[in-house]
């Protein structure tokens, strides 16, 4: 390889791995990011333009391989083009799995074909990365299937678990490791099999018992996995875009997964041993209208919103699994056209993954400058006529300031400062954390027990029939 | 060479940590979506590999290789442009926002003009 050529390639790399930088930084500001992720797209294509040249000028490439190439990108980018433009916004979290699952798939393949080609002869410096990467990659890969399938409801989002479960999991981890250290002192093909297969049955054991109100974590850590796993396929291969590019995404999944974890009021191995977040609202003790609930036609609903000056919007994931996202932007636009000044709480988990809960309703046209988060808007509540809880349970208990609950020290949103409290809600059941919410049973807060979709319908009609 | 490799590796992460620390979360569906077209960059290790193969099984691992990594880059891209598109500032400025008690008649019109109803029509 001439010293010339393989110099340009590097700075054609580099150059690439700038406009992923850029295209990141971008990304803290709506009015750029479109523009971020276009720069982006232009360093990916600048990276494979070069890998191609790199590969043409090693001149060992056969007719057959050309084909492979070929055919595995318009079969894999074919697929890809055609579920990322006909994909749900409310199905992103399972897209963003699949990718994640086979991203960590090519980069435990490179390493396990990197293996094969070797043979017999592998310096440690480079078997060390191999066995990360096909441990890592194929972690994710079998991991992040069993998480989308999750997500879609092809398997259960509850907890799937049994009696040393956990005692399953540390074996696989412990034969994953162990096999794999005999594997860089005597390589061997079969034990490299034997280490691939421990990972894949530990990608599974670990996102099983995981339950669907956990998943923006689980999807933010898997996020991060397959970020490392390319990263040691960078190594494998000595090749320094998939390094600097692996370690970014490692980097913003991990902190993607503390930000999700700490709102949520849990440590990131809690999540990972599973049996708690049970997910979609348990409606066990659905004991409708207790003591001290007072529950609200559409009419009155309707007549405090319109003839209040501020109201704030409190959507939860129950908002999503309803589908309500246009019906709450239609009510919101009404009450704005009436002059009441409306914008909308978003807490950090609100959704299936980080941030979902902003691109629904960006779907449904409401502009982001109403889009408040937690931080921002909590001192807003004091100064609001109505909040409007749709579909949001445990973030906005108050009982999370008080130490000895189940939710205590979770960040929640300050909807009990607000005037008054509007809640549309199915029924009295528990959110996932499994406690009541003391919210509901505040002089100040009544329920409108409604399907989020058809109970926001009902207001926005009703809120026509008044005159201004 | 392992050593520069985990130098450029550990420098990296700080850039990461640095650079996505100041991404708001209204953003954070978009930014893992773009994340996630980044980690497509391992189709340059899938072609590489592809290169070097010489046998069918290699054939074959390089072909899921490649379509996985490159269903990853395409479809990361295209779905993150496409969230990105919807997120818009307000197409026509507020038009009342500070008079909330207010609220004319002249507001009112439209909602009631779009949406025919008995109500609507004794009013205007």
């Amino acid at each position: 390889m001439s010293g010339t050529f393989n110099t340009v390639i590097q700075l054609v790399y580099v150059a690439a791995a700038s406009c992923f930088i850029l295209g990141l930084h971008l990304m803290n500001n709506p009015a750029t990011a479109r523009r971020g992720n276009q720069i982006s797209a232009v360093g990916m294509i600048a990276a494979v333009a070069a890998t191609a040249a790199l590969i043409i000028h090693l001149g060992v490439i056969s007719v057959t391989g050309w084909i492979v190439i070929a055919a595995g990108v318009l079969v894999g980018g074919g697929l890809g083009l055609y579920t990322a433009r006909t994909v749900k916004m409310t199905a992103m979290p399972q897209l963003v799995s699949i990718f994640n699952a086979v991203g960590g798939g090519a980069a435990a393949l490179v390493a396990i074909r990197d293996y094969m080609t070797l043979g017999g002869s592998v310096a440690a410096s480079t078997s060390v990365p191999t066995l990360l990467d096909v441990i890592i990659g194929s972690v994710t890969f079998s991991g992040s299937i069993i998480a989308a399938g999750k997500l879609q409801g092809l398997i259960t989002s509850a907890p799937v678990s049994f009696p040393g479960a956990r005692i399953v999991n540390l074996l696989l981890i412990a034969v994953a490791v162990g096999v794999g250290g005999y594997v860089i002192a005597a390589p061997s093909l079969i034990q490299l099999g034997v280490v691939i297969a421990a990972a894949l049955i530990f990608g599974v054991s670990m996102v099983m018992p995981i339950g669907g109100a956990d998943m923006p974590v689980v999807i933010s850590l898997l996020n991060a996995f397959t970020g490392t796993a390319v990263a040691m396929a960078g190594f494998v291969i000595n090749n320094t875009a998939l390094i600097i590019a692996g370690a970014l995404v490692g980097a913003s999944g991990g902190i993607l997964t503390k930000l999700m974890a700490d709102a949520m009021n849990r440590s990131i191995p809690n999540i990972m041993l599973g049996g708690f977040g049970s997910g979609d609202a348990i409606v066990a003790a659905a004991g409708v209208a207790g003591a001290g609930v007072q529950s609200i036609a559409a009419d009155d609903a309707a007549i405090q919103l319109a003839y209040a000056s501020k109201v704030i919007i409190v959507p939860g994931y129950g908002l999503a699994a309803a589908q309500a996202q246009h019906e709450v932007a239609a009510l919101a636009d009404l009450l704005e056209s009436r002059g009441v000044d409306v914008s909308y709480a978003i807490h950090p988990v609100a959704g299936r993954m980080p941030g979902h809960m902003n691109v629904l309703l960006a779907e449904a046209n409401v502009p982001y400058p109403l889009l408040k988060e937690m931080d921002d808007i909590n001192p807003e509540f004091a100064r609001t006529d109505v909040a409007l809880v749709i579909g949001a349970n445990d973030v906005t208990n108050p009982a999370a300031r008080r130490p000895g609950t189940a939710i205590s020290g979770m960040p929640i949103l300050d909807v009990d400062h607000a005037k008054s409290i509007i809640v549309i809600k199915r029924s009295m059941g528990h959110g996932y954390a499994g406690i009541d919410n003391e919210l509901y049973t505040d002089p100040k807060t009544a329920m409108f027990f409604a399907d989020a979709k058809k109970g926001l319908a009902e207001l926005t009609a009703a809120v026509k029939t008044l005159v201004a | 060479m392992l050593l520069t490799d985990f130098i450029i590796f550990v420098l990296s992460l700080w850039v990461g940590f640095e650079v996505i620390s100041k991404v708001p979360a209204t953003l954070h569906t978009p930014l893992m979506s773009a994340a996630n077209s980044i980690h497509g960059i391992v189709l340059a290790g899938a072609m590489v590999i592809a290169a070097t193969a010489h046998n069918v099984v290699g054939y074959i691992l390089a072909f899921v290789a490649v379509a996985f990594a490159a269903m990853n880059v395409v479809g990361g891209y295209v779905v993150t442009g496409r969230m990105l598109k919807m997120f818009r500032r307000r197409a026509t400025p507020p038009a009342v926002t500070a008079a909330a008690g207010t609220a004319g008649a002249a507001s009112a019109v439209a909602p009631a003009a779009a949406v025919p109803s008995p109500n609507g029509k004794a009013t205007a």
